[in-house]
C-alpha cells in the first residue's frame, strides 16, 4: 500500500503505524464502565471504505486519517489528524 | 561420456564451439553452451529424469518452460545445493552437477513404484481416511513414514556461501515479459522517453520467437527480438532485466522480482550475488506474461516421451535437440501442426497428427498436409503403450460432439507424443492484484478480468495469440501507458509486417479425452502432484463443490508448478461432471510466487549480526576493552558482566553486587527511554498519562511514575523529572522507549489536541551513568563541580545540574539499587569522557563497574518491577502499588481499572520467595503449587517472575506472581517445574528482602 502523507508525500505503507479505528471517540470521564468499556474493546469490522488512524511513524511522526478500503486496500484519502472530523 | 545422439547437425541457439560437460545422477554427459539442463539432457537422449510424487512412476521433461513438473532437480552440492530446480529453466554451466529427486535407490529402479500396483487402493484423502480415523495413533505412528515417501527434494544443511541482496527500482511504466508483445510494448514506451523497465525470466529476450519459426520485418523473430533489445539497451531510459522473473504484484502497483544474476555459472563472481530481489514500484504495468500451453488428460499420458506440443518444437527450434524419432502429435487446436512441421524438418519422422475435432482445414493444417504428414481428424489419443517409456499410443474415434465413436482403438508406434490441449493465458499476476480472470469460450480459457490495478494485459496473455496481435497490442499499450505517465502523445508506432503460419482455426477443448473400453492406465490432471481425472471425480462424488476444496482435497495444483499446467483440466473436468460452465465454477486463486523464490533471496543481506540493527551506548567501546561480556536487551547491546581473569560468571556477578552494596559501583544506563516533555499543559498532561501525580512535583524533585493503559493494567513505569514549570523529563524502561512515545503522541494529537505541550525523544542525546554504593556521594563530590551534592542540597529524588570534569551534567537522586545511589546524565557524545572522569575518581574508592546481570540481582533484592512483572496482565493493585493511584485526578486506565477482575482479592500479586531449605535454586517460569504430589489437573496459584541467587543474602530469592499475594505471607507452596522434574518448597515472604525501610536510600 502506498499512503500519501500530507507533510511527506507518498510513501510506502511499512512507514506507517497502524493506531485503530479512528471513528471511535474516548468517552467522556463519567461516561459509565459500559461505555469505557464499548470504547476500548468493541470495534466494528467493516468491508469498505473505513476511518483509521495511522502515524507516519518512520517519517514526520503525525498522526493521520486514513481512509482505506478494507476490501480492496485502497487508500481514498489521507488527512491530518487535527481538524479532521472525526 | 555418450554422445549428443539427439543433437540436429545445424540450427538453434546453441554454440557448438563451446562445448560444456555436466553430469546427471554422478553420469558424464555434454552439451553447449545455450542449453538449458533440460535440453542437454534430451539432446543426450536421457528420457528418464524423475519419479511421481505419489505412486513414482518414471517420468520424462514435460515442458520447455516454468511449468515443468516432472524434470525437479536438485543442482549443485554442499551449501549450494538447490532442491526442486526446474531444469528446463536452469543454464548449462560447465561442470553442472545436477541429481535427480524422489527415488530409491535409483531412478531407473525405485521400490515406491509399487504404490503406482497399489493405485487403486490409495485414492485422494487416503492417508487421512486411512490413519486419522478413530483412534488417531495410527497416524502417530506412520505419519513419518508417509512423508518420507512422499515430499519433494531435500534441502541444503550447510549455510549458502553465496550473498543475495536486495533493491529497489521506481519506473513509470514495467513491462513484464519480453516476447513479442513484451518487446513491443517496451518499444513504445522507451520511445516517448518515460523510464521503462523490462523484465524476462529467460537469460535472452524474445520468449516464444526463440522457440517459434516466425518473422517479423522480413527478419527471423529471433533476430528482430536481438535487433530491438540491442536498440532498447542503447538507450538511457530503460532498464533491461534478463532472468528476472516477476513473482509477485502486490498493492500499490508494487512488484517483486527475482534476477538469477550468477546462477548460470558455477560460482558468483566477485563481488557479485548470487540473486538479486527487486522491489519495483510502476506507475503503469503491461503484463506480457505470454501463455502455457496445456496438456491433454488421457490414459498414460505421463510417461516418459509425453511432452507438451510447444515445448517439443521448442526444443528443436532453440536448442536443436530431438526429443524423439517417432513422434504422434495429439491435438484440437491448429497451434499443435508447428510441431508436425517443425518436427518434420528437423528430420523426426511424424506418424500422424490426431486431431479430436471433426475438421482441421486452417492455414497450419494444410501446411503439415502439403509435407506429406498425415492428419487424422475425429480421432483423439486415449492411451499409451509402454512401461518406462512410450512405445505406440493408442487412438480411437471422437463423434463431433466430443463423445467416443463407434469403432476400436487402434496403435501407432512412435517414441514421443506432442499434446496439446490449447493455451491458457498466464493472468497469475493480474490475479494477484486481486483481479478476476474470466473465462473466454472462444480460446477455452481464462483470460484477464477488469483490471484492479493500473495495469493492462497484452497479446498472449489476454488471450490474443496471433503474433500480428501481440505486436499490435503492445505498441498500443506501450505508448498508452506511456502517455498515462505524462510521456508521449498516445500514438501508436505502426505494427510491422509479420508471419506466423496464418490465421488460427476455432479449437475445441476435449476435458477429459474418453476412455475407451480396454484402454488402461492412469490419466493425470497434475501431472506434479500425481491426481487424476478419477481423484477429480471422487472429490466430486465426496461433495467437493468449490474448485478450492477440489485443490485442498486432491492437491490439485498445489506442487511447485502450482497448478500451471493442471487447473484448467482440473477444473473444466469438475464442471463436466457438475454440469455448470466454466465461468460459474472459477479458477483458484493464484498467489505470490508465480514460480518458487530461494528463501535466500528474500533474506538478502540481513544475516547474522545484520538480522537487525544493534544499538550501542556511547561507552561501549570502553565496556569492550574492560571485559564485559553483553547481553542483548532489544535492538541494544548492554554490558552483562565485567569479567576478571579467571573469574566464574556467577562469581563476578556476586563480586559486582557486593561492591554497590558495601562500597561503589559504577553502571551504564543510557538505554533507559528519555522524552522531553515541555508546555504550559505538560504537568496536566501528565497528571493524565501517570495514574500518580505530577502537577504538585516541584521543580528539582523527580518522581517514580507509574503508566497505566485504557484497560486499567500497567503499561510502563520510570522516574519522571520536573526540571521547571513547563519542562519535565520523562525516562521510561529500555523495552518500551518507543512504545511510551507513540502512546504520548496518540493522545497529544488525537486525544487531546488542545493540550499545549510537546515531546521528543531524546532517548539518544543522553549518555546515562549510574553511580551506586555508599561512596557514591564522596565520588561525585570529586568527580564534579558547581553543585552541591550534600543531602539538604541534593535529597533523595532531587534533581540538579553541574560540571563532570567540566562537561554539563544533570545529576538525579535516584536509586534503582536499593543503595544511596545517583544518575548523572551527559550529552552523548560526552559519555566516554564522563565515564572515563568518574572511573577515574572513583579509582581511589575501589569503584567497580558493574553489568545488567548484578544491576538484575540488586532490583530483585529490592522487590523492583520490570518486564517480567509488567507483563501486560498485572494492575497497580497486583504490583502492591495501589497506593500509588491517586483518587482525586482523572488518568489513563482510572475509568476501567476498577472492575470486578481487576479488583478481585485472589488476583495474582507479587510476592517474594524464598527456599524452605534455604538453597535450592527457583526457576523463573515455575508455577506455585499448593501440593506437588497432587494429581493433574492442578491448580495453579501463580508463577515464578524472576529469580536470582541473591548475593546480599547468600541464598536463592525470587519474585513471583501469587494468588492472593502477601495474605500468603509465611505459607509454604511448591515452585513446580515439570519440564525438568523439578519442584522447590517456597516460602511466601514479602518482596522487598533487603533494606525493606529503605534507610541506605537516605541520608
Amino acid at each position: 500500500m502506498l499512503i500519501r502523507c500530507p507533510w511527506c508525500g507518498e510513501r510506502d505503507h511499512a512507514e506507517y503505524f497502524y493506531g485503530g479505528d479512528a471513528t471511535v471517540k474516548r468517552p467522556a470521564e463519567n461516561a459509565g464502565v459500559q461505555a469505557w468499556n464499548d470504547y476500548v474493546y468493541l470495534r466494528d469490522n467493516p468491508k469498505g471504505p473505513h476511518r483509521e488512524l495511522w502515524q507516519h511513524q518512520a517519517g514526520c511522526r503525525e498522526w493521520l486519517v486514513v481512509t482505506r478500503d478494507t476490501l480492496t486496500h485502497d487508500i481514498l484519502g489521507v488527512e491530518p489528524v487535527k481538524g479532521a472530523a472525526r | 561420456m555418450s554422445g549428443q545422439t539427439h543433437r540436429l547437425a545445424s540450427g538453434g541457439e546453441i554454440d557448438r564451439a563451446r562445448p560444456l560437460g555436466f553430469s546427471f545422477d554422478g553420469r558424464a554427459y555434454q552439451g553447449y553452451a545455450g542449453d538449458t539442463l533440460a535440453s542437454a539432457l534430451i539432446a543426450n537422449g536421457v528420457r528418464l529424469v524423475g519419479r511421481s510424487f505419489k505412486y513414482h512412476r518414471p517420468r520424462g521433461i514435460y515442458s520447455i518452460g516454468p511449468e515443468e513438473p516432472n524434470a525437479l532437480v536438485r543442482l549443485r552440492q554442499g551449501g549450494r545445493a538447490e532442491p526442486n530446480t526446474r531444469a528446463t529453466v536452469a543454464e548449462l554451466y560447465d561442470g553442472l552437477a545436477a541429481e535427480s529427486q524422489h527415488r530409491w535407490p535409483s531412478l531407473g529402479l525405485d521400490i515406491g513404484w509399487v504404490n503406482d500396483l497399489l493405485g487403486p487402493f490409495i485414492p485422494s484423502g487416503f492417508y487421512y481416511k486411512t490413519f486419522m480415523g478413530p483412534g488417531r495413533g495410527a497416524w502417530m505412528v506412520y505419519e513419518k513414514y508417509i512423508r518420507k515417501a512422499a515430499g519433494l527434494g531435500t534441502a541444503a544443511r550447510e549455510p549458502d556461501p553465496d550473498r543475495y541482496e536486495k533493491r529497489a527500482l521506481w519506473c513509470d511504466v514495467l513491462v513484464v515479459g519480453g516476447g513479442p508483445a513484451g518487446i513491443a510494448a517496451a518499444l513504445a514506451t522507451a520511445e516517448t522517453g518515460a523510464r521503462v523497465v523490462l523484465a524476462d525470466e529467460r537469460a535472452s529476450f524474445g520468449g516464444a520467437l526463440r522457440r517459434e519459426r516466425m518473422t517479423i520485418g522480413g527478419l527471423a523473430g529471433r533476430d528482430w527480438a536481438g535487433n530491438s533489445i540491442d536498440a532498447l539497451a542503447a538507450r538511457g531510459n530503460v532498464t533491461l532485466l534478463p532472468r528476472t522473473t516477476v513473482f509477485g504484484y502486490y498493492d500499490g502497483n508494487g512488484l517483486g522480482a527475482v534476477e538469477r544474476v550468477q546462477d548460470h555459472v558455477p560460482t558468483p563472481g566477485e563481488y557479485l550475488p548470487r540473486q538479486r530481489l527487486w522491489n519495483i514500484r510502476a506507475r503503469r504495468v503491461v503484463l506480457a506474461t505470454g501463455a502455457i500451453e496445456q496438456p491433454l488428460v488421457f490414459a498414460g499420458n505421463d510417461k516418459p516421451g509425453v511432452m507438451l506440443a510447444s515445448a517439443a518444437r521448442g526444443y528443436v527450434n532453440q536448442y536443436a535437440a530431438r526429443p524423439g524419432t517417432r513422434a504422434v502429435i495429439a491435438t484440437g487446436n491448429d497451434d499443435a501442426y508447428r510441431t508436425a512441421i517443425d518436427l518434420a524438418l528437423a528430420g523426426v519422422e511424424v506418424v500422424a497428427v490426431v486431431d479430436h475435432r471433426p475438421a482441421a482445414d486452417g492455414a497450419l493444417p494444410r501446411a503439415a498436409r502439403a509435407r506429406g504428414i498425415d492428419v487424422v481428424t475425429g480421432h483423439a489419443v486415449v492411451g499409451t503403450i509402454g512401461m518406462m517409456d512410450v512405445a505406440a499410443v493408442e487412438i480411437a474415434r471422437i463423434d463431433p460432439q466430443g463423445a467416443l465413436a463407434d469403432g476400436a482403438a487402434r496403435q501407432l508406434a512412435c517414441d514421443l507424443v506432442c499434446a496439446s490441449g490449447g493455451w491458457q493465458p498466464a493472468v497469475h499476476l493480474h490475479s494477484h492484484t486481486g483481479a478476476k480472470p474470466v473465462f473466454d469460450d472462444t480460446i477455452n480459457a481464462f483470460v484477464p478480468g477488469p483490471s484492479r490495478q493500473a495495469e493492462l494485459s497484452v497479446g498472449a496473455a489476454r488471450g490474443a495469440f496471433a503474433l500480428a496481435d501481440c505486436l499490435a497490442d503492445g505498441l498500443r499499450a506501450g505508448a498508452e501507458a506511456a502517455k498515462a505517465t505524462g510521456h508521449g502523445s498516445g500514438a501508436v508506432p505502426p505494427t510491422p509486417a509479420c508471419e506466423d503460419g496464418g490465421v488460427q482455426a476455432p479449437a475445441r477443448a476435449l476435458w477429459p479425452v474418453p476412455r475407451p473400453p480396454g484402454v488402461r492406465g492412469k490419466a493425470f490432471v497434475d501431472i506434479q502432484d500425481d491426481v487424476t481425472d478419477k481423484d477429480v471425480a471422487l472429490a466430486h462424488r465426496e461433495g467437493y463443490v468449490s474448485v478450492e476444496h477440489l485443490k485442498r482435497y486432491t492437491t490439485l495444483g498445489m506442487g511447485t508448478d502450482q497448478g500451471k499446467i493442471s487447473n484448467l483440466a482440473g477444473h473444466a473436468i469438475m464442471a463436466g461432471l457438475r454440469g455448470q460452465s466454466m465461468q460459474q465454477v472459477g479458477t483458484t486463486t493464484f498467489r505470490p510466487p508465480y514460480t518458487p523464490v530461494a528463501f535466500a533471496a528474500f533474506a538478502g543481506r540481513e544475516l547474522g549480526r545484520h538480522y537487525q540493527p544493534i544499538r550501542r551506548t556511547p561507552t561501549h567501546a570502553w565496556h569492550e576493552a574492560n571485559g564485559a561480556t553483553f547481553i542483548e536487551a532489544g535492538l541494544w547491546v548492554r554490558p552483562q558482566v565485567y569479567m576478571r581473569g579467571g573469574e566464574q560468571m556467577g562469581d563476578a556477578i556476586a563480586r559486582e553486587v557486593r561492591a554497590v552494596r558495601g562500597n561503589l559501583g559504577i553502571c551504564d544506563v543510557s538505554t533507559l527511554g528519555k522524552i522531553d516533555v515541555q508546555g504550559p499543559d505538560a504537568a496536566k498532561f501528565l497528571d493524565r498519562v501517570y495514574c500518580n501525580t505530577f502537577s504538585t512535583l516541584p521543580a528539582g524533585r523527580a518522581r517514580y511514575g507509574l503508566m497505566l493503559r485504557e484497560d486499567g493494567i500497567v503499561m510502563d513505569d520510570g522516574t519522571t523529572s520536573r526540571l521547571s514549570e513547563h519542562r519535565f523529563f520523562m525516562t521510561t524502561t529500555t523495552a518500551n522507549a518507543g512504545k511510551v512515545m507513540t502512546h504520548l503522541e496518540y493522545y497529544l494529537s488525537v486525544v487531546w489536541p488542545e493540550l499545549k505541550v510537546q515531546v521528543a525523544s531524546v532517548t539518544e542525546q543522553w549518555a546515562g551513568i549510574a553511580v551506586a554504593g555508599p561512596k557514591s556521594r564522596e565520588l561525585l563530590q570529586r568527580a564534579m563541580t558547581g553543585v552541591d551534592l550534600s543531602n539538604e542540597a541534593l535529597p533523595f529524588m532531587g534533581v540538579r545540574d553541574g560540571l563532570l570534569a567540566g562537561i554539563p551534567a544533570r545529576v538525579f537522586r535516584i536509586s534503582f539499587s536499593g543503595e544511596l545511589a545517583y544518575e548523572v546524565n551527559v550529552p552523548s557524545d560526552f559519555g566516554v569522557a564522563a565515564w572515563e572522569a568518574l572511573m577515574a575518581a572513583g579509582n581511589p574508592l575501589d569503584a567497580v563497574p558493574y553489568g545488567l546481570e548484578a544491576m538484575g540481582v540488586m532490583r530483585i533484592e529490592k522487590g523492583h518491577v520490570v518486564g517480567s512483572e509488567l507483563d501486560g496482565r498485572t494492575t497497580p493493585g497486583d504490583l502492591n502499588m495501589d497506593r500509588l493511584v491517586s483518587k482525586k485526578k482523572d488518568f489513563i486506565g482510572r475509568q476501567l481499572m476498577g472492575r470486578p477482575g481487576l479488583v478481585d482479592p485472589k488476583r495474582k500479586r507479587l510476592v517474594g520467595l524464598v527456599p524452605v531449605d534455604g538453597r535450592t535454586r527457583i526457576r523463573a517460569g515455575a508455577q506455585i503449587v499448593a501440593d506437588p504430589r497432587a494429581p493433574a489437573p492442578v491448580e495453579m496459584l501463580g508463577h515464578v517472575t524472576s529469580a536470582c541467587p541473591s548475593a546480599s543474602l547468600n541464598h536463592p530469592i525470587a519474585l513471583a506472581l501469587v494468588s492472593g499475594g502477601l495474605e500468603r505471607k509465611g505459607q509454604t507452596l511448591h515452585a513446580a517445574f515439570p519440564l525438568r522434574n523439578e519442584s522447590v518448597a517456597v516460602k511466601v515472604v514479602d518482596p522487598v528482602f533487603v533494606d525493606p525501610e529503605g534507610k541506605r536510600l537516605h541520608g
